[in-house]
């Protein structure tokens, strides 16, 4: 748990068109935590991590990466920092064996010819390191593994590449009990291997049960980001639904269409 | 299928070492998962070919095996460039005329125009990427679906071919080395040495990989299963040669007629360049990826408009290469050339052999068990006797039918889990 985050964002505005959808947005995460970021649908949990990974450019604020100011313009910029994300519809073929996705698009190779005892190698490092037993084979098509199986293997393709930070767009949203429970035993074990983690959640419950710190984000505003110990469920829920708990969030009218005052700096409470 | 294993130590898909046994069940599970790949073309082939010798004992003679080849021959070879299109879950319905267009321009380069060999089929092998291309490009950048895309081209290739051919003559192709494609044999001696290279170069890569892969510790075949994957080759490859070494001629005194037809080697290098290709280059694993979920590969950094574009490049240029040995085997072009059943052939062809009409699963060598499969038919049907409409009834219902095998089996796979 370092003192300066890995990455830092301060004050990122973002609109698209009319619509302003990040307003003044200051964002943290800590190498070895797990950051859950939380808000209701609209409030703009995606953009932002568009805005991290590079798929949409930011309309003003800055970007701190382990310690330096960086501009990130592309998915390709977000790669060589070491920013990976994991999407929600997971984006792995079903007709390629575990080995091949992973690899996708950044294939090992030796001359023309896939080098695949490197590729089926480093693909096993990187599954034992995150203690992963539970697939039979590197070389079963993903088509064959269940919904907690394709997201470690979607997982661990974003930490195949000594990734920093690892974003995870709602990993656990179409899991069963046991599989919810395998993933974020994983999502803990990334935090613990000393990545940054970045966790999308609509679920409480893995909130609390994995993150170090939450992020929530009320229309468009960071209304609070606070250690997960110094906060109860039902303040979380508060803070989504209205952007205010007690001292927590937005000071002022509740619903927050001004802006919100200075003092009520996103990240600076507690 | 999808049981989570617990494994008490060694890092992540260790499984116990393999065994023949072990393997000869895997592929059992696989095949009733749904996973089929080209069993019902071999068994399709192996029935046939015996039905149709014991029905007309003149279908199992050297020189009947010798015919099967080169009959089916240009079919198999644009069955091969239509596997790159199916995998991505397109269709080049145009391929077969795009041969008869590429025909055409070979047999107007070297007859009317009296060019050499080479620089005709050079013509006719830039035709087709010509024609590739444009297609690709109407798919990818314009969007349009390539079932229309290539409808349209199947219709205006055809009106390009009567264009090329002098509304309706043919033009006869007299060029020694074009003729010898689909109507010479290698010398005997030539069908042994290639064969032998075959089986030791297929010995060499097989056993490469296992010893280098057993080196890194990882997971092999047992070398039981290379040694007899390397075996079979070695026996269908030796009793093939074998068969088309014999005396085929009907009178000895006057021709010989005996060796492996050209066109088989021809075949068989193609195959081997698209397998590597498809199997062993990032490119082929693009291919794979881009007809599995076109997203995934968009996201993984792959230029999906480029491979969609380079498959129809493929499929065009092999059409061509499937009209030149058109035009060789008929020693002309008429403005048919690729036409009638040629390309429902084709398509049949790679279907039966196991390709998905889906997109996404395939390989080059289905197109050749596919094609197999399809000139078994026509050869076979002709022996007995059959008219022409019989045996397209009989082929459409086989397509119907590999497609049917294809759909059920994606089915199938669905519900267990392999797919």
């Amino acid at each position: 748990m370092s003192a300066t985050p890995l990455l830092e964002l301060r004050g990122i505005d973002k609109s698209f068109g009319p619509v302003q959808v990040l307003r003044d947005v200051a964002f943290a995460a800590h190498a070895g935590e797990v950051t859950a970021l939380v808000g209701d649908n609209g409030a703009g949990k995606s953009t932002l991590v568009k805005c991290i990974s590079g798929i949409h450019p930011t309309d003003a604020g800055e970007f701190v990466f382990d310690g330096r100011p960086v501009t990130i313009n592309s998915p390709r910029d977000a790669a060589a920092l070491g920013i990976e994300v994991v999407y929600q519809d997971l984006a792995l073929c079903d007709n390629l064996d575990i080995v091949q996705n992973m690899f996708l698009g950044r294939e090992k190779r030796s001359g023309i010819v896939l080098d695949e005892p490197t590729m089926e190698q480093m693909a096993a490092e990187t599954l034992a390191g995150l203690s992963v037993r539970t697939v039979k084979s590197l070389r079963q098509h993903v088509a064959s593994l269940s919904g907690g199986q394709r997201q470690t293997v979607a997982i661990a393709k974003a930490v195949l590449w000594n990734s920093r930070l690892v974003i995870l767009d709602e990993p656990t949203a179409a899991l069963g009990v046991a599989q919810t429970a395998q993933v974020l035993e994983l999502v803990r074990r990334l935090a613990d291997n000393g990545l940054a983690v970045v966790l999308i959640s609509h679920n409480m419950n893995d909130v609390f049960a994995v993150s170090d710190r939450i992020a929530a984000l009320y229309l468009g505003q960071m209304v609070a980001q606070v250690k997960t110990t110094d906060i109860t469920h039902s303040q979380v829920v508060e803070l989504i639904t209205a952007g205010r708990s007690g001292s927590l969030g937005l000071t002022g009218e509740p619903g927050g269409n001004g802006a919100a005052p200075a003092d009520t700096t996103p990240g600076a409470v507690r | 299928m999808t049981a989570i294993v617990v494994k008490k130590e060694g890092p992540a898909g260790v499984t116990p070492t393999p065994t023949v046994g072990s393997h000869v069940n895997n592929y059992w599970r696989r095949v009733r998962g749904g996973d089929i790949g080209a069993l019902p073309a071999v068994v399709m082939l192996v029935a046939l070919a015996v039905g149709f010798s014991i029905a007309r004992p003149s279908f199992f003679t050297a020189g009947n095996l010798a015919n099967l080849f080169t009959q089916g021959a240009a079919v198999t070879l644009i069955a091969m460039g239509l596997v790159f299109v199916l995998l991505l879950g397109e269709i080049d319905l145009s391929a077969g005329f795009a041969s008869g267009v590429c025909a055409a321009i070979l047999a107007n380069v070297v007859t009317v125009l009296g060019y050499p060999w080479y620089v005709a089929v050079l013509s006719a092998v830039v035709t087709g990427v010509v024609i590739g291309t444009v297609l690709g490009l109407l798919v990818a950048k314009v969007g349009i679906p390539s079932f229309v895309v290539t409808l349209a081209g199947f219709l205006a290739f055809q009106g390009v071919v009567l264009t090329l051919m002098d509304e309706g003559a043919n033009i006869a192709v007299r060029d020694d080395v074009l003729v010898a494609i689909a109507n010479r044999n290698l010398s005997p001696v030539l069908g042994w040495s290639l064969a032998a290279v075959a089986v030791a170069g297929y010995a060499a890569v097989q056993l490469l990989r296992h010893r280098n892969r057993a080196a890194r510790g990882l997971l092999t075949d047992p070398i039981a299963v290379v040694a007899a994957r390397i075996a079979g080759l070695a026996v269908i490859l030796g009793v093939a040669v074998y068969v088309l070494n014999l005396e085929r001629s009907r009178n000895v005194l006057v021709v010989s007629l005996k060796g492996v037809p050209i066109v088989v080697p021809i075949i068989a290098i193609l195959l081997v360049v698209w397998t590597f290709v498809l199997q062993r280059t990032s490119y082929g694993r693009h291919i794979y990826a881009v007809g599995g979920n076109a997203e995934a590969a968009r996201r993984a950094g792959i230029n999906v408009d480029r491979i969609r574009i380079s498959v129809f490049i493929i499929c065009s240029s092999m059409a061509a290469i499937g009209g030149i040995v058109a035009a060789s085997r008929a020693n002309s072009v008429d403005p048919n050339t690729g036409g009638s059943n040629v390309l429902l052939y084709a398509v049949g062809a790679a279907v039966i052999g196991g390709t998905s009409l889906f997109g996404g699963k395939g390989r080059v060598l289905d197109a050749v068990l596919g094609g197999a499969v399809v000139a078994v038919i026509d050869n076979g049907m002709g022996l007995m006797g059959y008219s022409s409409g019989v045996k397209f009834v009989v082929t459409g219902v086989v397509l119907l039918a590999a497609a049917t095998i294809d759909a059920l089996s994606r089915r199938r796979a669905a519900a267990t889990g392999t797919r």
